[in-house]
């Protein structure tokens, strides 16, 4: 039973990067534009979560870098599709590898500056830092039993996730803006005809959604990394984000059961024991990309209304050809 | 029209910024060195996996060796040839940063990657007047293409005294890149077993397959694994520093691989296994300098300095350095061969028979099962 408890664990660790991922592109879909650039801005994030991190030392500092710099890389797929109407797969790609590369690069180079000024020491969070982001029961709730030590005893950026998850999917139903921007995504030229401003819904909801995968690859670099910089850190969550966001029927509360999902298929492998089921550790690797496979196939398959993607997904809006 | 040319602007401000930026990076924070008068032309090649700047792990143990060959020999800056982050799955990579070194005049190249080996025994054959010396693999020549590895299991070994003495809950756990079907990586869990055994009978070593040689997150999860069932010790046999960052997080021991790991998790970092490449570069580029390669294959051992363990840390417990010191005695010695027999897996099969002694061939190249004492699950 405790390696089961351990398991479920693990897996909601390693599905909260997804999570955060999936919910920003949520909302970027939902305006109506496919950003396939979640693995750029992840990246992006990823590199100014933990160069804000190291050099500042301060968790709240981090995470808005994190965060800018993901709206940052959203503000230049938002300008090139939104106003310049470019083609958004295309743009979206060509995101994805400027975000690897410039956190590569600019990875490299925080290290070597940094061994440069501390005698050959390599950038690291501080014992300060790493204790914030340590896994911290919550006095009384992490006391109940089975549930306690699984939902309540993980790192803050965990709880920051789902809660963000909570409160877009809040934003999307229950507000005059969240309407505006389904609106839009669905039929931009009715949205427009209504008198909401397409290009600033738009715009808004590309850049929060970029925003927020920021925070994903931040946590990428902040906890999984263990406190050291790794290039190549995020290495495909972002695309398994894009594929969550089906698997979730652009539901950012369905996208906390599809990160957890996702997240324990790739621990799987740490957790089932060889005596009991003898598979190669190959296959577990692939798993997680063989079940994003196998849920493309099956949504698609799927036709019902409430879980169709919006319909303005990947086609700009021009006025003129109204 | 406007929005085309602005755009057209902001293309050509962020070429522009990756210029500067690339510029900026161009500079070497090293003093440069003045080079002996006779070797100002020679050059030496060296094809990293990864990148050294990490500042621990594979490529940096191998980048160490480099630049202590450099000071050995007395060669500048410009003299050596570095092709980082070169995967070694992507043989066209490797062919185009290997043939980048020639051009640039290398005579000698190391390939430090084992998926580098059909690459450059095909290159070898083609550029017959460079040196192509291949780490960790099994090929060679007999001309100018060898292969260079050493018997870092005896390293293993001595870190497996460090953690057998270290462990209270007699479970060490062992995050391994690959399955038992990599030698390399089995003989190294099996040489580790039995230093563990050799002072504490009764401890069992747990082993997790991550299924690749780099993955921060894939290694810290394995670790992560092996802590929740009870391992108070991690192992390793994976290039990054994460699964000793892990088992500091949870206030508890580690070994590390490849450099002295104790940097970067001082509070859980016992020793490490640790290679000293230079013992071996100093001597091949000196050997093609002066013209005495002979094309013979390496395989070098704590004898010859080539494996070590890092300096014991202050978390190892008490009487560690005796332990460790009476038994790379022995090894060095001869004495004490490791693989020597009767050795049993952890089917009960016996492996082998009394009296004799596994070869270094075989514990590198056909080595498929675990120690008695190694849990697999």
């Amino acid at each position: 039973m405790n390696t089961l408890f351990n398991f479920l664990f693990a897996s909601i660790k390693a599905g909260t990067p997804l999570l955060f991922g999936t919910t920003g592109e949520i909302v970027t879909e939902k305006a109506g534009n496919t950003n396939l650039g979640v693995e750029g801005m992840m990246f992006m994030g990823a590199f100014m979560g933990f160069f804000v991190a190291c050099y500042t030392d301060s968790l709240v500092l981090a995470l808005l870098a994190a965060f800018a710099l993901g709206v940052f890389g959203a503000l230049i797929y938002a300008y090139i599709t939104v106003s310049l109407r470019a083609n958004q797969v295309v743009t979206g790609l060509a995101l994805t590898i400027f975000g690897s590369g410039l956190a590569n690069f600019f990875g490299q180079l925080m290290i070597a500056n940094y061994k440069a000024a501390n005698g050959g020491a390599i950038p690291k969070l501080s014992e300060r830092m790493s204790a914030i982001l340590s896994e911290q029961p919550i006095p009384l709730l992490s006391q109940i039993p089975v549930v306690g030590k699984v939902l309540f005893s993980h790192n803050i950026l965990v709880y920051l996730a789902v809660i963000i998850a909570v409160l877009c999917r809040f934003y999307m139903k229950r507000t005059r803006f969240g309407l505006d921007m389904r609106a839009v995504g669905e039929n931009a030229a009715a949205a427009d005809a209504a008198g909401i401003s397409v290009t600033k819904v738009k715009y808004i909801n590309i850049l929060f959604g970029g925003g927020i995968c920021g925070l994903g690859g931040a946590y990428i670099s902040l906890i999984d990394g263990g406190g050291v910089w790794n290039n190549n850190c995020v290495s495909g969550k972002g695309w398994i984000a894009v594929a969550l966001v089906i698997f979730a029927g652009w539901k950012p509360t369905m996208a906390i059961l599809g990160s957890l999902i996702f997240g324990a298929f790739t621990v799987l492998q740490f957790y089932v024991s060889k005596s009991v089921i003898a598979i190669p550790n190959a296959f577990y690797t692939m798993l997680p990309y063989l079940i994003t496979a196998i849920v493309l196939v099956v949504t698609s398959m799927r036709k019902s209304n409430k879980v169709m993607q919006p319909k303005g997904c990947g086609v700009n809006y021009f006025r003129e050809s109204r | 029209m406007k929005k085309r040319v602005v755009s057209l602007m902001l293309v050509c401000a962020m070429v522009l910024l990756c210029a500067v930026s690339f510029a900026g990076c161009g500079k070497k924070d090293d003093v440069k060195q003045e080079s002996s008068a006779d070797n100002k032309d020679f050059k030496v090649g060296v094809i990293h996996i990864g990148d050294p700047a990490d500042g621990a792990g594979y490529s940096y143990a191998h980048d160490q060796g480099i630049v202590k060959m450099q000071k050995e020999l007395n060669l500048s800056d410009d003299q050596i040839v570095r092709k980082i982050n070169v995967s070694d799955g992507d043989a066209v990579a490797t062919r185009t940063a290997i043939e980048e070194c020639i051009n640039d005049g290398c005579k000698i190249i190391f390939g430090t990657s084992w998926g580098y080996m059909d690459t450059m025994e095909q290159m070898a054959a083609e550029y017959p007047d460079v040196v192509f010396s291949h780490g960790t693999g099994y090929k060679s020549n007999g001309k100018n293409f060898n292969n260079y590895f050493g018997r870092i299991y005896q390293a293993r070994y001595l870190s497996g005294i460090a953690a057998g003495l270290k462990t209270k809950s007699n479970k060490i756990g062992y995050v391994a890149a690959m399955d038992i079907s990599n030698s390399e990586v089995t003989g190294g869990i099996n040489a580790f077993a039995m230093g563990v055994e050799s002072v504490n009978p009764n401890a069992k070593v747990y082993v997790k397959v991550t299924n690749s040689w780099f993955s921060p997150d894939l290694e810290k999860q394995a670790a992560e694994a092996l802590l929740d069932g009870g391992c108070d010790v991690i192992a390793q046999h994976c290039d990054t520093t994460a699964p000793q960052l892990a088992a500091q997080a949870r206030g508890v021991w580690g070994v590390g691989y490849n450099s002295d790991m104790t940097k970067d998790a001082p509070k859980a970092h016992l020793t490490a296994p640790i290679w000293n490449w230079d013992v071996y570069y100093t001597k091949a580029v000196k050997a093609v300098m002066d013209g005495t390669w002979d094309g013979s294959n390496y395989y070098g051992g704590m004898d010859e300095g080539l494996v070590d363990i890092s300096p014991l840390s202050e978390n190892c417990a008490e009487g560690t350095k005796e332990a460790v010191e009476a038994a790379k005695a022995k090894i060095i010695s001869g004495e004490n061969k490791i693989f020597a027999g009767e050795l049993y897996d952890n089917k009960g099969n016996m492996v082998c028979k009394e009296g004799e002694v596994i070869s270094d061939a075989d514990i590198t190249g056909n080595m498929n099962w675990y120690y008695r004492t190694v849990v697999a699950e």
